[in-house]
């Protein structure tokens, strides 16, 4: 399945680009996702323990399943205001 | 209706806008943009959303507030994008029949948009370079 990643703020720049298309094995879960996602994206290391993942604009944790078409977000701790 | 814009905000208009006959008390916050952050010299900031899920989030601080405190309506704008030194950031607008909840709950909803909004804040140095402000963790 694909999946559509986006990277916001210092995961934008870190990622060096705002969205990425995933493709994953059936069944993956979010977890699997961000361990692709990391394979790629080596620079991303340091913030990964600061990250929030969302799953269709909902907060989620690992073992979260992803379906086809989801928008799977790297949400870096906020700072609006 | 919570709004994120690309342009000024305009606070007069939002303070226009909730005034209503019911209501003796309209508290209007502005998050302003400061030229200063831990003792360095800041020339302007720029934000950025996850803009469905911050709108989202938005408006579900504008549906609480009136449930927590004894107010009528709370209505939240965030400017995206650029935003000019002492320029409106963020406006949160509370109105409600007496001072005391209205100064209440355009606190909390503002502390709760700093909490639980998928924004962020970058800051550019006097002299030279440019940083995210340090946030908190969504939970």
């Amino acid at each position: 399945m694909r999946i559509t990643v986006l990277f916001f703020a210092q995961a934008r720049e870190r990622a060096g680009r705002p969205s990425l298309a995933l493709e994953l094995p059936d069944g993956s879960r979010v977890a699997d996702a961000r361990a692709a996602i990391a394979r790629r994206y080596p620079a991303l290391e340091a913030l990964w323990p600061h990250l929030a993942l969302a799953v269709d604009g909902v907060l989620v944790s690992g073992d979260a399943t992803l379906h086809t078409d989801a928008e799977l977000a790297l949400l870096p701790p906020v700072s609006g205001g | 209706m919570a709004e994120l814009v690309r342009r000024p905000i305009d606070a007069a208009a939002l303070a226009r806008e909730a005034a209503r006959p019911d209501c003796g008390a309209i508290a209007l916050f502005l998050g302003t943009s400061r030229d200063h952050h831990q003792g360095r010299r800041v020339t302007g900031l720029a934000y950025e959303a996850y803009e469905p899920m911050a709108l989202r989030a938005l408006e579900g601080i504008e549906r609480r507030t009136p449930e927590r405190f004894e107010v009528a309506t709370c209505r939240i704008v965030h400017r995206l994008g650029d935003v000019p030194l002492a320029e409106a950031s963020v406006a949160v607008v509370v109105a409600a029949a007496h001072r005391g909840p209205a100064f209440d709950a355009c606190r909390w909803a503002m502390d709760e948009l700093k909490r639980a909004v998928p924004i962020w804040k970058k800051e550019f140095f006097a002299e030279g370079g440019e940083a995210w402000v340090e946030g908190r963790p969504l939970a």
